[in-house]
């Protein structure tokens, strides 16, 4: 099995350890892993916009770099579901196909796909606030959501279970939005700053050393919020723990 | 003139600069939806009841002319006239007639919001008809001249302190005492002498049961009961999609409706409406205005299953910051930012750009409507006609233009400070400025990962591949 690796524009751009630790981390679980070099983004930020036609050459270059292998992994819960969902600007064709049904997030292709639940090598001895991106919690399924009132499941918190001497947070609001919403981070950039704060100060007020998320956006936007109000949080993806980051 | 779209933002983040009103607005409503929750835990059977009043609403609403006929004919038979209205308009006219026709000239009123839609008050006013709200936070709504904040609690946004003012202007009360009490106390002094005295009573509804051509009141407060009891005459007004086939199917709806809502097992009061009192006279219109066309809309038609519970607004992590008034519009919150548009979609062109399209609301809705999709869908909608910011439009074109060429975008994203430094060139100039109001921006560093992993990754295998070869 070829896996195509899918580093989003904005790990690639700002938080490439995210991405060097995803690709270990498969590698570690003995994944036969590329990244094409030729790749840029998924389409999302002009699908979300309204401006679906503006992603048609986009996505035509992610086929383009993505059909021939068997599985596309992603640390990112929120392009996946762009990809798996709302990505058809193009015309469907077995290609385009091909690769919405085989486009995985991080979390559920190493629980769900590879099944592995031991990570020997990962110990993180803090004390962490996990955050499900809306992606991943309403749309991907990884964890179960408190609107549903379904029996508890976590994907994420059942791999990072296995990391030693991890233990978790539980904030107030743990399924509310913390407010990026992709460019709905800057067109209502006061609701969307004051979700993100309001978000950091449930995970600081919950004793979580660390917010971890298998979304970098989520993040870039919580971390944003939380230096420019001085909230003493740590910010750290998914991939990195697993892989073995220490801090 | 062209109507200017309603400034969402700015109005969110005006009512975000009071600490004390954002905080109450946020809690207040968080509260309501943690108290459904807890009522959802008691009942196993939440998700199949959802299911149940989902298909009912679209059975109903896929066989509606069939139904209306038969909610009309059975009413007629009880002896309620019925009216139908094509739009706001025609239904205050509607109205306007029944009063005149009685020589009456005061309506009191409970709380409905389609009269709001109809703009019923403006229309009646004028000429010389007086309307008094009835319901608490209607009438402090009305009072203060705003939209209801709320389907269900229209002065949520409101602290007793701008109650306080409020009553002290109208009610000349002391506007220092905003104790809860004393300003419901001052609300039942002014209400009581209008109730006994008004001559037309008003209510909305929430329920029409087809096979008995009767309705359904479901209230708090009581004043609905008053309103429609105490006067001879009786006007509700209902919106054509309020219907339900039978009797027994009403049970699901009024397990969800409060649940929902405020998260109590059931309203006050929940009474069924199915004839005039002995000597009084019953009225029912039937509103329309742009329901059947929305009816046709493929994407959006299932926006007409709503029960107004508001449940989507308590859970929405925008509206509870924003307010209800930042939305401009009769109905707030996304359930309104879906049907907004389909009365004027320049008008209302922000509201659907108004989410972090987060899906809370469509997974609380107790008639299961997809909200968070009909956002998505509005979007690509409103985008098409070019309701939306002419900035916005031509980034996304050069956005798309720029990640659709991967050698340009590997050169506009280049250099060793990466993106901050050159990015900002083609994003974040003007459109994406504001991040940093109120946030920092990520941190610069080194290299990209595609340059990593050029280095470290393609090398060794071009020269793994040499070494094999060799």
């Amino acid at each position: 099995m070829k896996i195509g690796l899918f580093i989003p524009c904005y790990i690639d751009a700002f938080f490439p350890k995210t991405g060097i630790a995803t690709l270990e981390l498969l590698e570690k679980l003995g994944q036969d892993v590329e990244y094409p070099m030729d790749q840029t983004c998924c389409g999302q930020p002009m699908a979300n916009s309204g401006c679906n036609r503006d992603a048609k050459e986009t996505e035509a270059l992610f086929v383009r770099n993505f059909a021939k292998y068997d599985m596309i992994v992603a640390p990112s819960g929120s392009c996946v579901h762009h990809i798996r969902e709302n990505f058809d600007a193009i015309e469907q064709t077995d290609e385009v196909r091909h690769v919405r049904q085989n486009t995985y997030e991080l979390v559920e292709f190493i629980h769900d796909v590879l099944r592995v639940r031991e990570f020997p090598w990962a110990e993180f001895p803090h004390k962490v606030g996990l955050h499900n991106s809306c992606a991943t919690l309403r749309a991907l399924r990884t964890a179960s959501m408190s609107e549903l009132g379904e029996p508890f499941f976590s994907k994420p918190k059942t791999l990072l279970s296995a990391v030693k001497g991890i233990s978790f947070a539980t904030p107030k609001r743990p399924d509310e939005c913390c407010g990026f919403g992709g460019t709905y981070s800057v067109t209502e950039e006061a609701v969307s700053a004051r979700m993100g704060l309001d978000k950091v100060n449930d995970h600081h007020n919950a004793g979580a050393e660390y917010i971890v998320s298998a979304d970098t956006s989520c993040m870039m936007h919580q971390q944003g919020c939380a230096e420019r109000n001085g909230v003493p949080v740590r910010f750290i993806h998914i991939a990195d723990i697993l892989n073995g980051a220490r801090s | 003139m062209r109507e200017k779209p309603v400034p969402h933002a700015s109005l969110a983040a005006e009512f975000l600069r009071d600490d004390l009103h954002r905080i109450f607005h946020d809690e207040r409503l968080w509260g309501m939806r943690q108290k459904r929750d807890e009522q959802m835990h008691e009942l196993p059977e939440w998700q199949e009841l959802r299911q149940q009043a989902s298909r009912l609403k679209e059975h109903t609403l896929a066989h509606l002319p069939h139904y209306l006929e038969q909610f009309e004919q059975n009413a007629k038979k009880n002896g309620i006239h019925v009216h139908w209205a094509r739009d706001g308009a025609e239904h205050n006219r509607i109205v306007e007639g029944i009063l005149k026709a009685h020589g009456h000239s005061s309506i009191i009123k409970s709380k409905s919001m389609i009269t709001d839609e109809c703009e019923m008050r403006e229309y009646l006013e004028p000429k010389g008809i007086t309307v008094t709200e009835t319901d608490l936070g209607e009438r402090i709504q009305q009072l203060d001249n705003q939209l209801p904040s709320h389907v269900v609690v229209p002065a949520v946004q409101k602290l007793t302190k701008d109650v306080a003012k409020v009553f002290a202007k109208h009610y000349h009360t002391d506007p220092a005492i905003d104790d809860p009490h004393a300003l419901a106390e001052a609300q039942r002094n002014a209400a009581r002498p209008v109730l006994l005295s008004g001559d037309t009573g008003m209510t909305g509804g929430n329920f029409l049961v087809a096979e008995t051509g009767s309705f359904v009141v479901c209230t708090n407060e009581g004043n609905a009961d008053l309103s429609a009891n105490l006067p001879n005459l009786h006007i509700a007004t209902l919106g054509i999609e309020r219907l339900v086939p039978r009797m027994e199917d009403l049970g699901v709806f009024i397990r969800l409706l409060s649940r929902s809502a405020l998260g109590s097992p059931i309203t006050q009061y929940t009474t069924h409406f199915r004839k005039p009192k002995k000597g009084g006279e019953m009225h029912v219109i039937l509103v329309d205005n742009g329901r059947s066309e929305r009816l046709g809309m493929e994407d959006f038609w299932s926006s007409l299953k709503c029960i107004r519970c508001g449940a989507c607004m308590n859970t929405c992590p925008v509206y509870r910051r924003s307010g209800g008034q930042s939305y401009g519009a009769v109905y707030s919150g996304p359930i309104g930012a879906i049907i907004d548009p389909t009365f004027n979609a320049k008008k209302f062109s922000t509201l659907p750009f108004a989410s972090t399209m987060n899906g809370s609301c469509t997974n609380v809705c107790p008639v299961k409507i997809d909200i968070h999709d009909q956002l998505y869908k509005w979007r690509r909608i409103l985008a098409e006609r070019h309701e939306i910011p002419f900035v916005k439009k031509e980034i996304m074109k050069m956005a798309g233009r720029l990640l659709s060429q991967p050698k340009l975008y590997r050169l506009s994203i280049s250099g060793t400070e990466v993106a901050l430094k050159t990015m900002p060139r083609f994003v974040l100039y003007n459109y994406l400025n504001p991040w940093g109001k109120h946030r920092e921006l990520p941190h610069p560093v080194k290299e990209t990962f595609h340059s990593w992993y050029k280095k470290n990754r393609l090398k060794k295998e071009t020269t793994a591949q040499e070494g094999t070869s060799s």
